[in-house]
């Protein structure tokens, strides 16, 4: 993927004659009984993630393209100096051969830690993720596994990315039995939940926002924890409306919440999904039994996007106690496009108006 | 006179520039980008001419008699090495004929045989150790064999019974098995081989002193994953071997529709991977190079081995090959060159076998076939609980939720579903 090449420079020019940032970023308190904190940006937390993992688990390893000198998003500085070459490496630049390949390690019994440049790129290893790596278990009845695979990719919006530095493919994968799919939206998030992909006994996909890599400063435990995989976090209770996002889009409706009390006086219960598949059902069904109104906001195309699962789903469990009907936010039905990102994407004013109407209704 | 030699002066320096520029780059080539191999700069402008090249020798160690071209590479079995092997390969041809027929009766759903291939099966199987890695395609069923899966287990399998180790959850021939460090079967080609690296590099890390095997079709070789997997096994260097299995078909593709270069072994050197090319049909030959390969590999050096062979039965159950290729060519192959005949002969001329034990073991071999195949068939499928687990280490909520409603469904619309050829629900 040529374009790709030497993109350490990429995030520095969003807030230039790039596109201005969509959110504002709010940053996250970790849990105190986790211990003293520093101050990390996304692609620290990520970093100090894997570089625990490396301490803790000698079969361990990162791989993919570039990684070996720090990444192109800096997410591996130091670790091949830390750990040696053979445990921090860079591959030949084929991304159905990294899928493969981590894979097979897995199989053998190895930690395997594979980037994939951009969510973007991933096409390549569909099947080799789809077909293969969710159906390992299961097809030889417990006999192999991949479980200690974990795919890391950078995701969604970043400014400036159009078609293939931009997309968000989390919904391809929720069709896939035998996967998880994880998103944080901020450093102590990110720590948490890539270290329990990678506990995990199942191969996952972490999406990491690349948006948020330097943008997103939070006070991060040192310490090694994990947060739970399936589990929704409530950001912000409320009582009218439930919004449901993931990534930064979480940081997108968050801010709505705050513009709809201030103007409509209507209070939103904010819920940061993170873990796409499996999904929390439950923490979105209670918050919505109790509202009464739900609206879901992703970066991706709305179609067949993952908004749809869970309005189908929520339709069904709290059918006697919704209002209005539930409402979608999403990316237009549109490749990712250059300049008219603004205007593509799920914008705050998109959300702020969606919840007028529904609370109009 | 002074403007002349300094003109001269120049004209040297000029020249000097150019050859330390020339030596510079040469030396930057060769280590950057050509992996130590030393280039030279040439000024004749020559095409390489891929179909004037002479195609990579096949080696063979007996000709199409059994017969021994050069005896000092007679591997020397002993008479139960090379007893273990025949058994292998006939019990492997007896299970074909059954199960295919079974299948034309309509008694399992699929099947797919091994005939003319079975001694690369197990002239490879023999030279790997038992704690080597393999990875299959899904025409390597004599690996199998030779390691030690059993015909019941094979039968189990194509029944999906609930005695079937990989709980009746593929189509048959997909088989797998821990026990004999065999990777479970999948039907997506070629998947296999980036994945067979890493399992390679792992062991290189642990310094297991174990080898990963990888076998694969002509046609698979055509995948995007076989270059993927060639070009990692080489640039990190894994105990890995390749084996192609080059029978001449991929379905209805002959080889010449499939790829126009020298056949799969010549792709070996442009990746930097050790490369042979054997007579498939010949166990010693293909012995000799996978013992050799090993080695290879546990220096970490990659290496690719094809076997040059012909497939002579159907690609499928579900494929009649007449179609495609005349009966005259499968005979053809079937008398000019039987790999099992081969094989036979070095057992008689080495007095380790006779015309009687031959048609006493065929006989056995029958009935351990039939009674292995009427033993599954009794056996019960694993009630369709069963077809929820596995799919995560462990039952996530959703996917309980949906195992008690087709529960709740069987209670009222049970006598609608095959329901008594599965277990009863525990």
């Amino acid at each position: 993927m040529l374009l790709t090449r030497n993109l350490t420079n990429f995030l520095k020019t969003i807030n230039g004659v790039r596109n201005a940032s969509h959110f504002t970023y709010v940053s996250s308190t970790a849990d105190p009984s986790l211990g003293k904190t520093t101050k990390m940006n996304l692609f620290q937390s990520i970093n100090d993630a894997m570089d625990i993992t490396l301490a803790k688990d000698d079969t361990a390893l990162i791989f993919g393209e570039d990684v070996g000198f720090g990444g192109v998003f800096r997410c591996t500085v130091g670790l091949r100096d830390k750990y040696g070459s053979d445990r921090v490496f860079n591959t030949p630049l084929c991304e159905q051969g990294i899928a493969g390949f981590g894979i097979g390690a897995a199989v053998a019994g190895a930690t395997a830690i594979a980037e994939i440049q951009f969510g973007d790129y991933i096409f390549p290893a569909f099947d080799q993720i789809v077909n293969e790596a969710a159906k390992y278990r299961y097809r030889s009845g417990n006999l192999f596994n991949c479980g200690s695979l974990t795919f890391r990719a950078t995701w969604g919006a970043v400014g400036h990315g159009a078609l293939y530095h931009s997309q968000s493919p989390e919904a391809y994968f929720s069709h896939t039995p035998g996967l998880k799919v994880v998103i944080p939206r901020g450093p102590i998030q990110a720590k948490g939940l890539l270290r329990g992909c990678v506990e995990d006994p199942n191969p996952c996909i972490f999406f990491e926002p690349k948006i948020l890599y330097r943008s997103a400063v939070d006070e991060v435990p040192i310490e090694d924890y994990t947060l739970p995989l399936g589990k929704a976090e409530i950001v912000k209770e409320g009582k009218d409306v439930t919004m449901v996002a993931w990534g930064t889009q979480l940081h997108v409706i968050r801010e709505v919440a705050d513009m709809v009390e201030k103007d409509f006086n209507v209070s939103c219960e904010v819920i940061d999904l993170q873990s796409i598949l499996p999904w929390d059902v439950e923490t979105v069904a209670n918050s919505v039994s109790k509202t009464g109104r739900l609206l879901i906001s992703h970066e991706a195309p709305i179609t067949s996007g993952f908004g749809s699962e869970i309005a189908a789903t929520i339709q069904k469990e709290c059918f006697l106690n919704l209002e209005a009907p539930i409402t979608r936010v999403c990316g237009w039905d549109t490749p990712f496009p250059h300049v008219y990102e603004p205007f593509y994407l799920p914008s705050k004013w998109r959300c702020y108006d969606a919840i007028k109407k529904m609370i109009n209704y | 006179m002074v403007l002349s030699l300094k003109k001269l002066q120049g004209l040297s320096i000029a020249i000097r520039r150019a050859n330390s520029s020339d030596t510079f780059k040469l030396s930057e080539f060769s280590e950057k980008y050509l992996g130590y191999r030393k280039a030279e700069f040439t000024e004749k402008m020559t095409f390489l001419d891929s179909t004037k090249s002479k195609a990579i020798p096949i080696y063979r160690v007996t000709n199409s008699e059994g017969n021994f071209t050069d005896p000092s590479q007679d591997p020397k079995f002993s008479k139960d090495e090379a007893l273990k092997m025949y058994k292998s390969m006939t019990l492997l041809n007896t299970m074909d004929k059954i199960l295919y027929d079974s299948q034309r009766q309509g008694r399992i759903s699929f099947y797919m045989t091994s005939f003319g291939e079975e001694a690369n099966h197990v002239g490879s199987a023999a030279a790997l150790q038992p704690e080597d890695l393999v990875y299959g395609q899904y025409r390597e069923t004599g690996v199998l064999l030779y390691r030690g899966f059993s015909v019941q287990q094979c039968m189990h399998q194509c029944y999906g019974n609930e005695k079937d180790i990989g709980k009746g959850k593929q189509m048959p021939v997909h088989y797998g098995s821990k026990d004999i460090n065999f990777v479970t079967i999948s039907s997506p080609l070629t998947t296999q081989l980036p994945q067979a690296v890493g399992s390679a590099y792992a062991f290189k890390r642990e310094k297991a002193g174990k080898v990963v095997c990888v076998y694969f079709g002509d046609g698979a070789a055509s995948e995007g994953d076989a270059h993927a997997a060639f070009n990692f096994a080489a640039t990190l260097k894994c105990p890995i071997i390749f084996f192609c299995r080059n029978n001449g078909y991929a379905i209805s593709t002959p080889t010449d529709e499939q790829y126009a270069g020298d056949g799969i072994a010549g792709k070996g050197p442009g990746y930097g991977l050790h490369t042979i090319r054997v007579d498939g049909n010949d166990l010693f030959a293909v012995y000799n190079a996978m013992k050799k390969a090993r080695m290879l590999a546990l220096e970490n050096k990659p290496v690719l081995i094809e076997a040059m062979t012909y497939r002579i039965g159907h690609h499928s159950t579900s494929d009649d090959s007449t179609a495609y290729r005349t009966q005259d060519e499968i005979n053809q192959w079937m008398e000019k060159d039987n790999t099992i005949k081969r094989f036979y002969q070095y057992l008689i001329s080495n007095n380790y076998w006779s015309e009687e034990e031959d048609k006493e073991w065929i006989k056995d071999a029958r009935k351990e076939v039939l009674t292995a195949f009427n033993n599954a068939e009794k056996v019960k499928k694993a009630y369709p609980n069963d077809m929820f687990n596995d799919v995560y280490h462990e039952l996530p909520n959703h996917i309980k939720k949906q195992m008690d409603e087709m529960n709740e469904h069987l209670k009222e619309y049970g006598q609608h579903y095959p329901l008594d050829q599965y277990s009863p629900n525990k």
